[in-house]
């Protein structure tokens, strides 16, 4: 991880290491308080995140409905995983998501931060409008949308007869199903809006002005500098914003429950029904493995790629 | 929009090559179009309020009325007593509150550690703590589930509260680029006068770090009050359910109630916006920090 190695780095220019103690009483009594207090978390880890990864992984050999005995099956379950169709489908369903979601929620975010940080009259208010609907509730957010798409009586409908346009089934009509959740979705993009906020502003005023006094028009200052120097919180947008539509699911489960003709049946809702509705732990965990693998697979090619777009300051 | 990151004093010098009534043409069409989006993002909300107040079975209807005949404030007291919205809302608060403290408590703790204590192996640590941020919830989710049934704590608040009050990584990241930042002689000078580390933690750094503590506090209210998933899979019964549960679950038995709905949701959604409103300023700084993460 690049960013853990520039924090690393980080952590030998500290003050405190230039006038190293010898390793008094003092130093040993700071040594084991260090000691417990990250064990606070090591144990929490160990207990809540690192078992959990591995029992998961052994239950993924297992069949097991919770009630009887767990029965060791070997590799059953990841070969059932493999011609299961309805798995096809929520991982087609669940790229669809990611593949349009990311891209249009990265650049979009961008986009609104390169505006919002526009010294205009009334941006601070603009800013947190913008940011209003990423803390909205889930559910809330979710129930609303229901209600404006709802077919027969929704305002959307309305809207679209005052273009002319025809009604539309919206999240009924398996085609359109998954766009409108993407579009769900992106009435949250003020959430990625002050991370690349915090961006823009990081970048040192000098630069643009050592652009300019090289005739740098205002395009070319922000491909050369402006863009070059965000690239590290496009890139933890992307990594985050790909594990998070990866996870996709109450939006799914709330509004549509997989349907119809299971258009929107992603990933992490056929896994919930195979754990807690049918209760086949087994299988279930062996989705789960499935998934952290996919996971990993996708952030290791991204941090392949960035080598190549990702500019880190020196 | 390029003119966005440029500084303020280059806009004198392009004003003379840059005809007048282009750079304000262009100023209006960035304050419509920002205005035009501002509306997308509001009328949501302004539809849930109308919709709160319509007369029950009345809320939807062709054309759609936007504005109520009568204002029904009714709604907002019948959702207290049609479904348990009182227990709901009293549930929520109590795992929010109890997650908040932990989260708050044990990720400045241990981001104090990783921050400015030396001990060995302490990068090495942290930067494991860092890498748990990229695991997927969900491939943690059934063993969990199974561990918090051994335990005999499904259907209680335990499996929502306890995992965070052993620190939340995204949460000791902030603390420990936040508290490297605090002078090293308030520490020094501390130890001196012979406080130890868990002293020097509480009575000096927690002081110091209000605005970090504030920034915590309020995302994981946030994602306390807001979360789902895990209600969903670890609560049961109808007196221990969550705003959220509650909402959807109340959508199970009147379908059609939408303005009762639509007032529940508001209900829901205004502690979060009322936090956001008063602690703004540590809102945004919390989730800045999350940004440099990339860095």
């Amino acid at each position: 991880m690049t960013s853990l190695a520039s924090s690393q780095k980080a952590a030998q220019d500290e003050p405190m290491r230039h006038k190293r103690r010898p390793r008094s009483g003092l130093a040993r009594e700071e040594m084991r308080d260090g000691y417990l207090m990250v064990g606070f978390w090591l144990i929490g880890f160990l207990i809540f995140t690192a078992g959990p990864i591995v029992a998961s992984l052994g239950l993924s050999f297992t069949t097991w409905d919770l009630l009887s005995d767990a029965q060791w099956s070997g590799i059953t379950n990841y070969g059932t995983l493999l011609k299961d169709d309805l798995v096809r489908v929520s991982l087609w369903n669940t790229l669809y998501f990611t593949a349009v979601l990311v891209p249009l929620s990265t650049v979009g975010a961008l986009l609104l931060a390169l505006v919002m940080n526009m010294k205009l009259r009334g941006m601070r208010f603009y800013r947190t409008l913008y940011y209003l609907p990423s803390i909205t509730p889930a559910v809330a957010t979710t129930l609303l949308w229901l209600m404006i798409f709802q077919p027969e009586f929704g305002v959307a409908n309305y809207f679209l007869q005052k273009i002319g346009l025809h009604k539309q089934l919206w999240l009924m009509d398996p085609s359109l199903a998954k766009p409108v959740l993407i579009l769900i979705a992106l009435w949250g993009i003020g959430g990625g809006m002050p991370i690349f906020l915090a961006g823009l502003q990081a970048v040192p005023r000098e630069l643009y002005e050592a652009a300019e006094i090289d005739g740098s028009n205002r395009w070319n200052s922000f491909f050369n500098v402006t863009l070059p120097l965000m690239t590290p919180v496009i890139f933890f947008s992307v990594i985050t914003g790909i594990i998070g539509s990866f996870q996709i699911f109450t939006n799914a489960y709330i509004a549509t429950d997989g349907g119809p003709g299971n258009a929107t049946l992603f990933y992490v809702l056929l896994l919930y029904r195979n754990a807690f509705q049918y209760f086949k732990m087994g299988y279930a965990s062996a989705m789960a493995w499935l998934l952290f693998l996919l996971v990993l697979i996708f952030t290791i090619i991204q941090f392949r790629l960035a080598r190549r777009w990702v500019y880190y300051e020196v | 929009m390029v003119t966005t990151a440029k500084s303020q004093s280059s806009s004198s010098e392009t004003s003379q090559s840059t005809p007048f009534w282009l750079k304000y043409g262009a100023r209006l069409g960035i304050h419509l179009l920002i205005a035009l989006g501002s509306l997308l993002m509001l009328f949501p909300f302004l539809w849930t309020v109308s919709t709160s107040l319509k007369l029950p079975g009345s809320a939807l209807s062709w054309p759609p009325t936007f504005i109520p005949d009568t204002f029904h404030w009714q709604n907002y007291i019948e959702v207290w007593s049609i479904v348990p919205f009182l227990t709901y809302f009293t549930n929520t608060t109590i795992i929010t509150l109890t997650t908040v403290l932990g989260s708050v408590l044990s990720s400045s703790l241990v981001g104090y550690a990783f921050a400015r204590l030396r001990f060995p192996g302490r990068d090495t640590l942290f930067i494991a703590c860092l890498s748990t941020m990229m695991l997927p919830f969900v491939v943690m989710m059934i063993p969990r589930y199974i561990l918090f049934r051994n335990l005999g704590w499904i259907d209680t608040f335990l499996p929502l509260i306890v995992p965070e009050w052993f620190g939340v990584a995204v949460y000791i990241f902030f603390s420990r680029q936040f508290l490297r930042g605090l002078p090293m002689e308030y520490d020094e000078a501390a130890r001196i006068d012979g406080a130890n580390s868990w002293w020097i933690w509480y009575r000096i750094i927690l002081p110091m770090a209000k605005p970090l503590l504030a920034s915590i506090a309020i995302l994981a209210f946030r994602d306390s009050w807001n979360d789902f998933l895990a209600p969903l899979i670890y609560l049961q019964s109808d007196e221990r359910l969550t705003l959220a549960l509650g909402l959807v679950k109340f959508r199970g038995y009147y379908r059609t109630e939408w303005s009762l709905m639509m007032a529940g949701a508001t209900l829901m959604t205004i502690p979060v916006l009322l936090m956001f409103f008063l602690f703004q300023r540590y809102f945004l700084q919390g989730i800045s920090f999350s940004g440099l993460a990339g860095r």
